[in-house]
């Protein structure tokens, strides 16, 4: 009987798993197969040429690097908010803190608002300054969207950081606020993690980057100028009614899903690197 | 190992006195007290055991001496702690200063998430010691003290965690050494260890107390014997008796010293 049950749980795990697998196979399968066509170095080495939305020439340079300055500026501006953050709460903060308490409460209740929310909130901001959709605008949102993953997450590695470290360094004559060096080497790896996250979910969100940082042809030169992104590359391409556009926002949707997995897998190595000093 | 080989004099020695004086301490953690009315004289360049049943406050001392305690939550401290005629329950001194003179070496080995190198120069960095040249110098010269430089010396970049236990409380003790302190505390520094690794950093203490005032929490009656020139034994959280280890062990004044030496509780 018992071995029966083992059996069934067991057939019921590799069910799962199999569902898995090939629901991303099918999702990689899907953007390939129809991206695959159109991809081609034009698509992403050049701007929107004339009759890009017609089919014709350029491609969706734009968008890519767009993207990356967005996503870029905002996991460097959100690390400088939350790294300090996440010092004080674990390390100046008693563990049964009120503070610490309703901050993370704080956090869990932002981590949860959807990013559209955020969106509308920046571009009501945006309106009130008197500023237009721009990279700026963008960059801002964008920040304050991951500004909570990078928080909650590097919290949870911080929480398991183990007191005696701390203990140690203090015995040393460290203050407080040396021990961040300390602190940051253990938790490189909750860090990492933390950042892949973040950048996954701010590179591929549409909604918040759609009224704040607007979307252009060309690449922005400057914070105030408009910026395009590779969800609303995919977005407006998709809603065209000409067949060849539409399968450019498959390239553009395979150009996003490689950039993701090429941060994940790079920074899974990064944070390898980074873990060699972690105690365990 | 002599002291005339400092490889820096980045820390003169301020008061060469390294004796200990500790008057009406009292240390309670929420409401219950944990150390009651300590008085104690740590003899100046010796090795000092304390001894006593588990839970009985030796921990608890020693992280008052370099006042640890401050950093548990809902401790108190009261009473003096005196080094030469400072107080360093009360002294204005910056506690950071205060843990620079007073080394730790605790039970389980404590490397820092670092190579071997940074972890004995993490103590001379937050010093303010930053040229790479003296810090090479000053991290040799104390993983030679503690005999683990012959080991080490090829890799010291890789992660500290990697070495063996003994090898890692070594390197804690070369680590507490490089900020050239007077006090060196030991809290059952030998326990993790396997009987080798043992005897190997128990000989380094006794070579040490040429230099340094030692005190040390031991679980075994026989390391005391074998090392103290001075014991402590306590027992819930106050001190029953204190002096000479010859006196103490061969000839007890407290009934209880004499039923805890003869094994009657541990
Ligand atoms: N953080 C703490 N909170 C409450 N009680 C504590 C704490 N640390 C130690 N104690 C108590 O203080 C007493 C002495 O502990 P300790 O100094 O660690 O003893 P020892 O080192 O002799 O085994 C024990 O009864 C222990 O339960
Ligand atoms: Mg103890």
């Amino acid at each position: 009987m018992k071995f029966l049950e083992e059996k069934i749980v067991k057939a019921l795990m590799y069910l799962s798993t199999a569902l898995v697998a090939a629901w991303v196979v099918s999702i990689l399968w899907t953007i390939l197969s129809k991206g695959w066509g159109s991809m081609s170095w034009e698509m992403v080495s050049q701007l929107p040429g004339g009759g890009f939305y017609i089919g014709k020439e350029g491609g969706f340079l734009n968008a890519i690097v767009g993207s990356l300055y967005i996503v870029g500026a905002s996991a460097v501006l959100g690390l400088l908010v939350s790294v300090p953050v996440v010092f004080y709460l674990n390390v100046y903060l008693r563990r049964s803190s009120k503070l610490g308490y309703a901050a993370r409460l704080a956090c869990d209740v932002l981590f949860g608002i959807p990013s559209i929310v955020y969106g509308a909130f920046g571009f009501a901001l945006m309106v009130a300054l008197g500023m237009r959709a721009s990279l700026g605008g963008g960059i801002v949102v964008v920040t304050l969207l991951i500004i909570p993953i990078f928080i909650r997450s590097m919290d949870e590695a911080a929480r398991g950081f183990p007191r005696e470290i701390l203990d140690t360094a203090y015995s040393l004559g460290a203050t407080r606020l040396q021990t961040i060096g300390v602190v940051l080497r253990q938790i490189a790896p909750g860090i990492a993690t933390a950042t892949l996250l973040s950048i996954g979910r701010a590179i591929g969100d549409a909604a918040g980057v759609m009224f704040t940082a607007g979307y252009t042809d060309s690449i922005p030169t400057s914070l105030s100028q408009p910026a395009a992104t590779l969800p609303l590359a995919v977005f407006f391409q998709l809603s065209s009614p000409i067949a060849e556009v539409q399968n450019r926002a498959y390239a553009a949707a395979a150009v996003l899903t490689l950039i993701v997995l090429v941060l994940s897998v790079g920074g899974r190595l990064i944070m390898n690197r980074f873990s060699k000093n972690k105690l365990q | 190992m002599t002291r005339t080989f400092r490889p820096d004099n980045k820390f003169p020695r301020s008061a060469d006195t390294t004796q200990m004086k500790i008057e009406g301490l009292d240390v309670h953690i929420g409401a219950s007290a944990i150390l009651k009315n300590v008085n104690l004289v740590i003899p100046d360049k010796q090795i000092t055991c304390v001894i006593g049943p588990s839970g009985c406050g030796k921990s608890t001392l020693l992280r008052s001496m370099n006042r640890l305690i401050d950093s548990t939550e809902g401790a108190r401290i009261e009473g003096r702690i005196l080094i030469g005629d400072e107080d360093i329950v009360h002294s204005g001194e910056h506690i950071t200063e205060l843990r620079r003179r007073i080394g730790l070496v605790s039970q389980k080995p404590s490397p820092l998430p670092m190579s071997i190198f940074e972890n004995v120069a993490y103590g001379c960095q937050i010093h303010g010691i930053r040229n790479r040249r003296k810090l090479r110098l000053v991290v040799r010269h104390y993983l030679e003290a503690v005999g683990l430089w012959d080991e080490v010396a090829e890799r010291l970049h890789t992660p500290a965690s990697r070495l063996s236990i003994g090898q890692q409380q070594r390197l804690c003790l070369a680590r507490s050494l490089a900020v050239e302190p007077q006090f060196i505390l030991a809290d059952e520094a030998t326990s993790a260890l396997d009987p080798i690794a043992s005897r190997n950093v128990e000989e380094l203490f006794v070579r040490l107390k040429n230099d340094y005032s030692i005190i040390m929490v031991t679980h075994t009656l026989r390391q005391a014997r074998r090392i103290a020139d001075h014991v402590v034994f306590m027992y819930l959280g106050e001190v029953v008796e204190a002096g000479p280890a010859v006196q103490v062990f061969d000839d007890p004044q407290h009934e209880l010293t004499k039923k805890y030496l003869s094994g009657a509780f541990s």
